[in-house]
């Protein structure tokens, strides 16, 4: 198989997320398609990698995975925090600084 | 067999030496007495943030661009920066020391009988201090960074502790939990774009650090769809975190929820070390492919610096209003980044130093204007406040003299220097929309002074809490580096050129 439909898939799905991000409402929902990003983003690296006979991209996807992964703890501790206050976790509804 | 990579320590010891302390503060949080902690917490984050910047001013001769094998560049920039954050820290965790402004106890929910039990308490959220010094960290890493991993981990690192301490307001809980869950959002949406576009870099060129990518775009050897594609998802990451328009939506919101003193933090710090790595990418990396880019961001310099002054006018609360001033204050910088010459960037380094000063001091002042429910950022309620507190009236004033670029204060001599190298550079049309846009922004400045001294008062419920000693400190450090360097700006100046060099 032609190795550049895998970036013609990691262009669709970083362009899926980024759509999520904008069109949905739930907060859960939108940092899954923020993770979708990264990931369409590892998923290129890592062609990139092959494509190019080095192994710098595949090193890049592996800080990548560490890095969302961090991003999650710190993401989650918010969205829980605003939910425990508001009973909601839409993003919608989180309108306070906007007069 | 793998050989152990070649590490600069002496280079490298500037950044470690902060982490260090941020780890010496989260062994303080799980094993020191809780009435131990604020004093502890300061004192080792003001000594690690001192010994750094002696570490940096011992090596500020000896750069290399190998400090870290390829991935980081230790030179004349970075190593500016690096100081200027340092100094950034330092002023700043003078204010964040004051806990007044943190919630005791971020995990209660607003307004529940646990927080009333937490302040009662006098509990303290002294993770602050640790949380600051890994931004720190991440802030000295960023804009010495030359691979797409370096920089995105130093842009992750930065950011982490930035969002959660955005959340982390004494008062306006609600408000201040929103800005934290929009900078996050936003924040982390923009590290996405920015990690594809380095991932269509390396498609295009090969390699992960910003020399070969020099390398490929003079070569000529990649696809060039990949090259402009990734200039410009690498770019919106950047622009996002310096706050340029049209992805400046995150600024305002952040700027008045987070509490003030990380506000001021922030603004200052992060501005810093978005632009040191912008710069660097700009200058060095993308330097060869100039034609590509520079039309875009000419253009997002421009509507940067209208949008961010004439929203400016509109604002009713102050943070809000120092927000856009700071979104108009990176569309200068930005001028800087297209005229791309050696002035420009050591009239940009300057700018950014002189920028942050007057910023710290700024929304230290606004911590300690408060009325019985806690800070008043409403302009309209600061009206006559120049009449009950001359002095802090006054140093407001001075600070905002020098955003608006007034003779005899730093941001004056700044602007002139960015507006000069631009017009060297040939680009007449960004200096006359600078200053144009100076010029809109000089009148709410002087607005607000106007009501500081020149309107009576119309109520009496707000006044200036005598601010604790380190806040003093803090905002008389601000003001002095303020009029120094209005008035003798070649004290800084020299340092800037000598140091406005990029090393491959």
């Amino acid at each position: 198989m032609d190795i550049s439909n895998y970036i013609y898939l990691s262009a669709i799905l970083f362009t899926i997320g980024a759509i999520g991000v904008v069109v949905r409402r739930n907060a859960i929902v939108v940092f899954m398609c923020i993770e979708l990003m990264l990931n369409a983003a590892n998923l290129a690296f890592v062609t990139f990698s092959r494509i190019h006979g080095n192994l710098a991209g595949q090193v890049t996807s592996f800080f990548t995975m560490v890095v969302a992964a961090c991003e999650v703890v710190v993401g989650l501790a918010i969205i829980v925090a605003i939910y425990r206050s508001r009973r909601s976790a839409s993003v919608d509804d989180a309108s306070l600084l906007k007069r | 067999m793998l050989s152990a990579p070649n590490l600069d320590y002496e280079l490298l010891a500037p950044i470690m030496i902060i982490l260090g302390g941020a780890l010496i503060g989260v062994l303080i949080e799980a094993f020191a007495k809780p009435a131990w902690r604020a004093r502890l917490q300061l004192v080792i984050s003001l000594a690690a943030i001192v010994i750094s910047f002696n570490q940096l001013v011992r090596v500020r001769n000896d750069g290399s661009s190998i400090a870290a094998v390829t991935s980081v560049s230790v030179d004349g920039a970075g190593m500016f920066l690096q100081g200027a954050i340092l100094i950034f820290a330092f002023l700043g965790i003078l204010v964040i020391a004051d806990q007044d402004n943190f919630a005791p106890q971020a995990s209660a929910l607003p307004g529940s009988a646990e927080e009333a039990a937490a302040i009662q308490a006098g509990k303290q959220q002294t993770e602050v201090f640790p949380l600051t010094m890994f931004a720190v960290a991440g802030m000295m890493l960023f804009p010495v960074a030359t691979d797409y991993i370096t920089l995105f981990v130093a842009l992750e690192v930065l950011s982490l502790p930035l969002y959660l301490m955005a959340g982390l307001s004494r008062r306006r809980r609600l408000l201040s939990q929103e800005a934290a869950l929009k900078y996050f959002l936003l924040g982390a949406y923009s590290s996405a774009f920015f990690l594809f576009g380095a991932a269509l870099l390396y498609g295009y060129s090969g390699t992960i650090s910003l020399n070969g990518l020099t390398d490929a775009i003079r070569g000529n050897t990649g696809n060039d769809v990949f090259l402009l594609l990734g200039i410009i998802f690498l770019s919106v990451g950047l622009l996002f975190k310096v706050g340029a328009v049209p992805f400046h939506s995150w600024k305002p919101d952040v700027y008045q929820g987070a509490p003030t003193p990380i506000t001021g933090f922030m603004a200052a710090a992060t501005k810093a070390a978005a632009f040191g790595a912008t710069l660097r990418i700009f200058y060095l990396g993308l330097d060869a492919a100039q034609t590509s880019w520079k039309p875009f961001i000419a253009v997002i310099s421009v509507i940067t610096m209208i949008v961010g002054s004439l929203a400016a006018i509109s604002q009713r609360d102050m943070k809000r209003m120092l927000a856009y001033s700071s979104i108009a204050h990176a569309g200068f910088v930005l001028t800087a980044i297209v005229s791309l010459s050696e002035n420009a960037l050591s009239a940009s380094l300057f700018y950014l130093f002189a920028y942050g000063v007057a910023t710290i001091g700024a929304f230290a002042i606004i911590t300690i204007v408060r009325d019985s429910a806690g800070e008043v950022s409403d302009v309209n309620r600061w009206i006559g406040l120049g009449k009950k507190s001359p002095l802090v009236a006054s140093v407001f004033s001075l600070f905002l003299l020098s955003f608006a670029g007034i003779p005899l204060t730093s941001g004056f001599v700044g602007k002139f220097s960015i507006f000069s190298a631009a017009y060297e550079s040939g680009n007449i049309m960004l200096v006359v929309v600078g200053v144009l846009s100076s010029a809109i922004a000089v009148f709410f400045y002087l607005r607000v002074i106007l009501m500081l001294f020149f309107t009576d008062a119309t109520n009496d419920s707000i006044s200036v809490v005598i601010p604790s000693i380190l806040t003093r400190i803090s905002i008389s450090i601000s003001a002095i580096f303020t009029i120094i360097l209005g008035i003798a700006p070649s004290l800084l100046f020299d340092i800037a050129q000598d140091f406005a060099y990029f090393l491959r």
